[in-house]
């Protein structure tokens, strides 16, 4: 991972924060770049030689990810001002588009260190809407349910969600202090009711969502899909979504739940 | 610490970990679950093509468990032990079932039936898929069932913890692990938890390997710290490298093998340096070298067998633009086609700009799996048709109370494994092997619970793990973890992948021990106690240091061919002196691997030469290649 003075180098230009309570700060590093390279393989060459552009040996950046073939979700962060996951970053690309990379930590999750955040909340939301199928155990009971392979295509689009929270970075409603739910866990809550037994706990789900916080307090922006990697139709989802809750309301209504 | 329950910690939150989490809670029993990772982001994730089992379509076509037992066999060129693998074979449909209650979207046929495709070292359409990120539905839906048991309170998970140590204890004369000691990845608290077993589930040791499909924190790391406990490896030297992957600056990237279970087609140019791009190369043109050399098995020979035959016509010079690069051409495929295979081709167009629609991929081999690992046992059937269902011991490593589940557990793959049968491998040991752990705690005598040991051997420990890491942070030597670890991998790839030459292992091995001096002479450019993840990779890079020894001498002394370990300098498999597991057991004094050999026994099927059927092929200029169909036993 040595330098190699023949190569191309480019500007990175990186927020830090050393840990929760204090405050962000820029550094700048430059990177050689062989053709192929990707954010993460520039990030781990700043880990081998952590000098800034003006000379200084500074802490190496911390920063999440763990597959690097963008299937895991885990190396989210904001990328020229535009959230995406860095392994699947290309420098080529990104050189395109301007003259330095910029990285910065989400902006809608707590930052632990540097370009790394505290995105639990997310999956305490998926407990909140129930987001599994209430099997009765894991013993040999014979198959599942039939599927049309038109169900199962939909229901596939669905289930591809890594849990990354591009969505909700670009969410104007989801803050950092709030309590909106957002657009991952409204389509999880989708996918479960569209599966035969998923749907037995879809009351639950439409229960949680009508709550402050749920699926009414999407204000229509449609970022999410556009920012989604895996193209998941996350405003359709909310759509459905929103039309079970009201079915469900109106039911309520009538039934004297 | 009173309460007088047992609990088991499980070690990993890939499909085999989260498999027996819940199995292991669904039984009453509370789970500890640690990972490096959210759960949800583990490697499981980056399975792509599917996973096997006997199902009615195939079964009437003449296919059974039993033929999917004998494929296992044959393709791991009989180093795997057979009952456990009649066992996974012939729970295999069991397991499709459970994932498919579970709601995993598997691909359905038009009248709603899960659809099946090929897979490598089979004739029968016997692999479920859901897409092309089969791996990724299989362990969301785990970790569906885990959170559901998690908001319970059934299961505790432990997320960003780092596994560092077993605790292990003699206090009745024999060794019983009896915990772990872990550190928080964020706050780098060091702590030892209690549990009355421990199931290790961390996956392969790709990283090794400097670059390979396996993501990063597939460092071996947790099993080189069992070895090192006291936990022996078996077969450390077997290592899969599968035969097509992109490769990258960071990493090299799967392309699953279910590209050519659909119809992808492996070529490349017939004549040496053609700089014709590849559309405009017409068919006859074209050596189609695995469709020629096995007709039986065309592209879907198993995986070493693909690996080598790439690598050997690229060193004819036959390699696209006589560099190190075949064509992997699914632009034929009709679209409906190409739609199951969406996931990895979308993943192919982002990280080289080219759309494999239209135009080949480009791909060579790349480290994958690690069919070695930590080396368990089981009981059998008296028949050996499988294991004795729910017997504490099954998939027991030597250390008592220690349990290896998964792609660290060597037990199922021999010296090959099959595409597909990965998956159901994990899931498997999770929920068969999972009961035997909850036998096993539930079997404890009264007052031997590890809730009511005395401190003593969890202090040591954790004694023991915050010396080490105030050795780590206050060395102020010159070596950079990153490029020692840069330099482990070159070595390693350069001579313990495809080809395994004694001189250039011997070499590699030499190196290693500058390494180690290296090592020794760290200097790290982050002392911080807040998420301090250099600190975190350079314990790592210690033990897979004393991992790759295990792997590198473990392929010296093994002086023949079989599955993916190919000497040229031993050609032929030599059931005689190898038809055995290797044992590697650490030696504390020298750092290094003491190597013993148990026979494997054949009580259901008698080892055969594993040819795939291969014929000469016409084009095929490498005379050497002949060994490979005179390769018998």
């Amino acid at each position: 991972m040595a330098t190699n003075t023949d190569q191309k180098t480019i500007r990175f230009k990186v927020k830090r924060q050393d840990a929760p309570q204090t405050a962000p700060y820029w550094q700048d590093f430059d990177v050689p770049h062989p053709p192929g390279a990707n954010v993460i393989s520039c990030l781990l060459h700043i880990a081998a030689n952590p000098v800034t552009a003006d000379g200084r040996t500074v802490a190496p950046v911390a920063w999440d990810c763990n597959c690097l073939e963008e299937v895991c979700g885990a190396c989210t962060m904001v990328i020229n001002g535009r959230v995406r996951q860095s392994c699947s970053a290309l420098i080529s690309e990104l050189a395109e588009e301007a003259a330095a990379v910029t990285l910065e930590p989400m902006t809608k999750f707590p930052v632990v260190r540097d370009l790394m955040v505290d995105r639990s909340r997310m999956f305490k939301n998926l407990i909140d809407i129930k987001a599994w199928v209430p099997i009765d155990g894991t013993h040999a009971l014979g198959p599942g349910p039939t599927e049309s392979p038109a169900n199962q295509d939909t229901r596939y689009a669905l289930s591809r969600c890594m849990t990354c929270g591009c969505c909700l970075e670009a969410c104007p409603q989801f803050l950092l202090d709030n309590h909106f739910i957002g657009a991952a866990a409204i389509s999880q809550a989708r996918y479960f009711n569209a599966h035969e037994t998923g749907k037995t706990l879809q009351d639950d789900r439409l229960e949680a969502l009508e709550t402050p916080g749920g699926v009414s307090d999407c204000g229509n922006a449609q970022n999410c899909v556009q920012v989604c990697p895996k193209d998941i139709p996350l405003t359709e989802s909310i759509a459905a979504i929103g039309r079970q809750t009201t079915v469900h309301a109106i039911k309520s209504f009538f039934s004297g739940k | 610490m009173a309460d007088n329950q047992p609990r088991v910690i499980v070690v990993g939150g890939g499909l085999a970990g989260l498999a027996a989490s819940v199995r292991i809670a669904e039984a009453g029993v509370p789970v500890d679950l640690f990972s490096m990772v959210p759960v949800k982001r583990s490697h499981s994730v980056c399975a792509q093509g599917g996973i096997n089992a006997c199902n009615e379509v195939a079964r009437q076509q003449g296919y059974s468990e039993w033929l999917h037992m004998d494929e296992t066999l044959y393709g791991g060129d009989f180093l795997n032990h057979q009952p456990p693998v009649y066992e996974m074979t012939h729970w295999a449909p069991k397991v499709i079932d459970l994932m498919d209650r579970m709601g995993v979207p598997f691909n359905r046929t038009s009248e709603g039936q899960r659809d099946l495709r090929l897979f490598g070292g089979s004739l029968f359409k016997r692999t479920h898929f859901a897409g092309a990120t089969t791996g990724q539905q299989l362990l969301y839906a785990l970790d569906e069932q885990t959170r559901r048991y998690e908001a319970d309170g059934k299961v505790t998970k432990h997320e960003f913890w780092e596994f560092l140590w077993p605790v292990l204890d003699d206090s009745n004369g024999k060794k019983r692990c009896v915990g772990i000691v872990a550190q928080d990845m964020r706050s780098m608290q060091i702590r030892a938890f209690r549990a009355d077993a421990v199931v290790m589930a961390t996956g392969g040791c790709g990283m090794v390997f400097g670059k390979s499909t396996m993501s990063v924190i597939c460092t071996g790391g947790a099993a080189s710290r069992c070895y090192q406990a006291g936990a022996w490896l078996g077969n450390p030297e077997f290592i899969q490298v599968h035969p097509t992957a992109i490769p990258g600056e960071d990493k090299c990237r799967l392309m699953s093998e279910s590209a050519r279970g659909e119809g992808g087609r492996v070529w490349v140019p017939r004549k040496k340096n053609d700089d014709r791009p590849p559309n405009d190369i017409p068919t006859a043109e074209r050596w189609y070298f695995l469709e020629e050399k096995y007709p039986k098995y065309g592209n879907l020979v198993p995986r070493d067998i693909a690996t080598r035959e790439i690598f050997f016509v690229c060193q004819q010079g036959h390699g696209i633009g006589g560099g190190r690069m075949v064509y992997l051409d699914v632009t034929h495929l009709p679209d409906a086609t190409k739609h199951k295979l969406d996931g990895i081709l979308e993943i192919y167009e982002k990280f080289t700009g080219d759309n494999p629609r239209n135009v080949p991929m480009k791909i060579f081999p790349a480290v994958h799996y690690s069919m070695g690992g930590l080396y368990t046992v089981y009981t059998a059937k008296e028949d050996s048709k499988g294991m004795v269902q729910g017997a504490p011991n099954n998939m027991m490593t030597n250390l008592e109370g220690l349990y290896a589940f998964g792609e660290v557990n060597y037990q199922y793959h021999g010296a090959t494994r099959l595409g597909a049968n990965a998956l159901l491998n994990c899931i498997f040991d999770g929920l068969f092997c999972g009961l035997s752990v909850v036998n096993y705690v539930r079997d404890q005598k009264p007052g031997a619970r590890a809730a009511e040991l005395p401190a003593q051997p969890f202090n040591t420990v954790v004694q023991q793990e915050q010396a080490k890491m105030k050795r780590l942070l206050e060395a102020d030597g010159q070596y950079n973890p990153y490029q020692i670890h840069a330099k482990l991998g070159d070595e390693l790839t350069d001579s313990c992948t495809v080809i395994r030459e004694e001189n250039r292992m011997k070499r590699a091995y030499e190196a290693l021990g500058e390494l180690n001096a290296q090592y020794k002479n760290l200097g790290l450019s982050d002392a911080g106690m807040w998420t301090n993840q250099t600190l975190s990779f350079a314990r790592a890079l210690g033990d897979m240091l004393i991992y790759a020894e295990a792997i590198l001498a473990g392929s010296i002394a093994r002086k023949e061919s079989r599955g993916s370990h190919y000497r040229p300098d031993y050609p032929e498999r030599d059931d005689k002196k190898f038809h055995k597991t290797t044992v590697a057991k650490f030696d504390a004094v020298t750092g290094r691997a003491t190597l013993e050999y148990e026979p494997v026994p054949t009580p259901l099927i008698a080892p055969r030469a594993r040819t795939y059927g291969k014929v000469e092929a016409e084009a095929d200029d490498n005379k050497k290649d002949k060994k490979e169909e005179a390769a018998t036993s």
